[in-house]
């Protein structure tokens, strides 16, 4: 077990020079000049282009830029942006609020969806499954930006029980109604596998055996349907998590929030290279354990798996 | 061994405790149950109507879909959400459970009725340890369940070292142990009533006995009365007193067991007493011991001759699979060890032996799926170990499998024409035209109609895709024909009907067959050499009336007197 971790983390040093390589080269091979995304409309003397050109590396060919940047990630120097901020004091700045955001939503859908499936598997067929499988539906079939300025409108607006933005701060309280609609959409798709994983494994040989055992119906079902269930409702949810904490770009614009994804968006609007290959570097990572925390829950839930 | 005096023993024990408690424990009258489907309601159990005194073993015998396992598990309200009793009552020990609160039932349920359910593999949930799903069981029912008492339960099963087993996943437990723990779970609140539905159907014919014979001494200490519910005749009655025949939904017969053995009056039960393999087997012995020539009895095979030449040559066989373990390290394990054997033309040759012994390796193979580590196999003088890629091809054209699992082998998305007209068009044979024409004879061979041609293989039972297999497996002509389990999964009857189909076949195309199976009762209906395998090695190989008549090895002997009936003594007339 434990060579396996240590394995999983040797993984990702190809993951991480793979990523990062093909990020750099695609924000490299961007067009334009990345000396005037620094100096604006009014331009720079030539001067100032030149030192500028020096300061970032830009003078260099490629591989030489490439090599630079993962020396200083190697001395956990990640450089500044073109304002001159440093970008590790942005990341540490932005990520606990899109951390605090992305955990909230993913125990928000995680909670509801499990149990609303877990619901709805058991009573196959009845009003309580057909009405909470057609409202998934809905949720999954309209775009989460309409969800978003719908919610936004209606419950930070017109019933003004929360604000409609979200300020600096992000307190939870804030980050509530962002968080839902963050979770929405995963929380349709955690119902629909917990409904199918509970059906299927409600009628499982085990489970009848289960019953004959005497066991009372709520413990059959807590203890013999539900864990088993859980299975592929861990793996996509492991996955989810990863892909939350990349921050929303949708929802945190909506709501103004502070995070990760609206950082990255502005980056790359602003043709900030540095900025973007950071970030998206750091969320490959997180990523990547992210899916090995996955494997390892997986290996919990189910004794068949035996990493070795 | 006290198998040839069981039945008479058991007998007259149930006659005594009868006399003693006049009341049935348990009681089905007229009991019909319903299952409601997209078509409608569909009856599966038709008054049926049976008595089970206690400490008394009765069997359910039928084929699947007969209702015999709908009836039990009706008993303790285990019936599927879409199936419900629509008529008659289940009386327990005087009590009219039929409609009883969930309350109820779940009381019963352990520690007055107790269930061994049909498949090990299935029925203990994976992610448990076995010590918790036993711990829970006691703890359910109010009894004591500390480790030690977790630990006894299993010991009584015969699970040996159960206090570090209990802390063992499923996975970890062969499936004879799983039944064991299965038997410890259904036994552990000392019910009164014992639901045994198929409780060894799914293992080796040697853990069969065993298991059976402990599931008889701990219900016969404990005064357990047990529902066995089986398929195979011969099991029920070396194993009950009282047999219970169903066929489509309803009760065709009961009796005292021996007396429906030897004076079955249904058409269905003498149907089954004919064709049931452990019977006819037992038969055989039976024809013999009386001097009568058994060839008559035999489904009509063609009798080994020596001057025959060998069509497959097997010699010093080996196949070593490497195992991987912690930190990178493998270890080899042998699975086939210098396995030599040949099958002469148009004859059958058996491979039997128990899961895990290297059979079915033996015979993936002969088919060329899978390389050898060394020895060398040899297919018309030509060893196929060395053969390229076309010439691989060419050989697959002319020895063809039928495997185990009717429901795993056909494609579900091809119709059974395309089926088996696939092989045909991958080697190029005929045209269109040519070949609707050869999937017409060969439906036609196989005594299925050809208007089955457009259905879908979820349309046809397990007999019929059984025989589309073997017409696939006909299509391109094949000289030897690689029968893995090819009617392991079969009903008794359907069974027969396959075993009698590939004899006809046999003396008709002149094909040779390599049929790999665990159960001697089959080998003796069809093989004429029989090669016995034990971990990997072949410690016995003859003529099957060698090898049945005068087993040498002690591992030969046990599986032979492991066959279900083998404690039978039928009287002459049946024989």
């Amino acid at each position: 077990m434990v060579w396996y971790i240590v394995r999983r983390f040797l993984q990702l040093i190809p993951v991480f020079l793979g990523a990062t390589l093909l990020v750099y080269f695609l924000v490299f091979s961007l067009p334009g000049d990345a000396t005037a995304a620094i100096c604006g409309e009014r331009g720079c003397t030539p001067a100032v282009v030149a030192g500028l050109r020096e300061q970032y590396n830009l003078d260099q060919p490629f591989w030489i830029q490439y090599l630079l940047y993962l020396k200083g990630v190697l001395t956990f120097d990640l450089g500044t942006n073109f304002s001159g901020r440093p970008i590790a004091t942005i990341i540490a700045e932005v990520f606990p609020t899109t951390a605090k955001l992305a955990i909230m939503a993913l125990v928000i859908e995680a909670v509801f969806g499990i149990v609303f499936g877990l619901i709805a598997g058991l009573r196959k067929g009845r009003i309580f499954d057909s009405s909470v499988l057609v409202l998934s539906l809905i949720v999954i079939a309209v775009p989460i930006f309409v969800l978003g300025f719908l919610m936004q409108f209606l419950i930070g607006v017109k019933l003004q029980w929360t604000n409609p933005t979200v300020s600096g701060d992000a307190t939870i309280t804030e980050l509530l109604l962002p968080a839902v609609v963050l979770g929405l959409v995963s929380f349709a798709y955690v119902l629909r596998l917990t409904r199918t994983s509970i059906i299927e494994n409600v009628n499982a040989d085990y489970v009848r055996t289960a019953t004959a055992k005497g066991l009372s119906r709520r413990r059959v079902v807590v203890v013999h349907v539900l864990r088993n269930s859980l299975i592929p409702v861990v793996t996509f949810l492991g996955a989810d998590l990863g892909a939350l904490m990349g921050g929303a770009i949708v929802t945190e614009g909506i709501f103004n929030v502070n995070g990760v994804g609206n950082t990255l968006y502005r980056a790359v609007l602003n043709g900030d290279g540095p900025m973007v290959v950071s970030i998206v570097t750091f969320l490959i990572l997180i990523f990547c354990l992210a899916n090995l925390l996955v494997d390892l829950l997986y290996a919990w839930l189910d004794p068949r798996i035996r990493y070795a | 061994m006290s198998h040839s005096t069981g039945t008479q023993t058991r007998g007259r024990r149930a006659a005594s405790d009868g006399a003693d408690t006049p009341q049935p424990l348990l009681e089905l009258r007229d009991l019909a149950i319903t299952f409601s489907t997209s078509t409608g309601e569909v009856p599966a159990v038709r008054n049926a109507h049976l008595t089970v005194m206690p400490g008394e073993t009765v069997a359910i015998v039928g084929e699947s879909g007969s209702g015999k396992s709908t009836t039990a598990l009706a008993a303790i309200g285990l019936l599927p959400a879409n199936g419900r009793v629509s008529n008659g009552s289940i009386i327990f020990d005087g009590e009219d459970i039929t409609h009883a609160s969930e309350k109820r039932i779940v009381a019963l349920r352990g520690s007055s009725i107790g269930m061994v359910p049909q498949d090990p593999m299935s029925n203990l949930n994976p992610v448990w340890k076995i010590g918790f799903q036993v711990r829970e069981t006691l703890k359910a029912n109010g009894l004591p369940s500390g480790p030690q008492d977790v630990a006894k339960v299993l010991s009584e099963a015969g699970l040996p070292d159960a206090e570090s087993r209990a802390n063992q996943y499923p996975h970890e437990f062969s499936g004879g142990m799983r039944q064991r723990a299965l038997i410890a779970i259904g036994l552990s609140c000392r019910p009164r009533l014992l639901i045994a539905d198929e409780p060894t159907s799914a293992l080796d014919v040697t853990v069969q006995r065993q298991i059976l014979d402990h599931l008889d001494t701990m219900t016969e200490e404990l005064g357990t009365a047990v529902l066995l519910i089986t398929h195979d005749l011969g099991l029920a009655a070396e194993r009950a007193h009282k047999v219970i025949v169903m066929y489509k939904g309803q009760v065709v017969e009961a009796g005292p067991a021996l007396e429906l053995l030897t004076n079955p009056r249904h058409p269905y039960t003498q149907k089954l007493v004919a064709s049931a393999p452990s019977i006819a087997s037992r038969r055989i012995e039976s024809a013999k011991k009386a001097g009568v020539a058994t060839d008559d009895l035999l489904a009509p095979a063609a009798p080994a001759d020596a001057a025959r030449d060998r069509v497959i040559e097997v010699e010093d066989l080996t196949k070593v699979f490497r195992i991987r373990g912690n930190w990178g390290r493998s270890t080899d394990f042998t699975a086939v060890d210098k396995v030599s054997f040949s099958i002469a033309r148009g004859t059958t040759t058996a491979v039997v032996g128990e899961s895990g012994s290297g059979k079915s390796t033996v015979a993936r193979m002969v088919l060329g799926l899978e390389n050898a580590t060394s020895g060398s196999i040899r297919f018309d003088g030509v060893d196929i170990t060395t053969l390229g890629r076309k010439e691989m091809f060419d050989f697959r054209r002319r020895v063809q499998p039928i495997f185990q699992d009717p429901y795993g082998s056909l494609d579900p998305m091809y119709n059974i024409y395309r089926t088996i007209e696939e092989p045909l068009r991958v080697h190029g044979v005929g045209n269109a035209k040519s070949r609707e024409k050869k999937v017409r004879e060969l439906l036609d061979q196989v005594a299925l109609p050809s208007a089955m041609m457009q259905r879908f293989p979820n349309e046809l039972s397990g007999g019929q895709r059984q025989r589309v297999a073997i017409a696939r497996a006909l299509a391109l002509d094949p000289e030897v024909v690689v029968c893995d389990e090819a009617v392991s999964a079969l009903d008794v009857l359907v069974q027969a009907q396959i075993l009698n189909l590939l004899a006809d076949l046999q003396s008709e195309l002149g094909l040779s067959y390599l049929f790999i199976t665990h159960d001697l009762a089959v080998v003796r209906q069809i093989a004429d050499h029989v090669a016995v395998m034990e971990k990997g090695r072949l410690v016995e190989q003859g003529t099957t009336d060698e090898v049945f008549d005068n087993p040498r090895t002690a591992y030969t002997q046990a599986l032979l007197a492991a066959i279900p009936g083998a404690g039978l003594v039928l009287p002459p007339e049946v024989a």
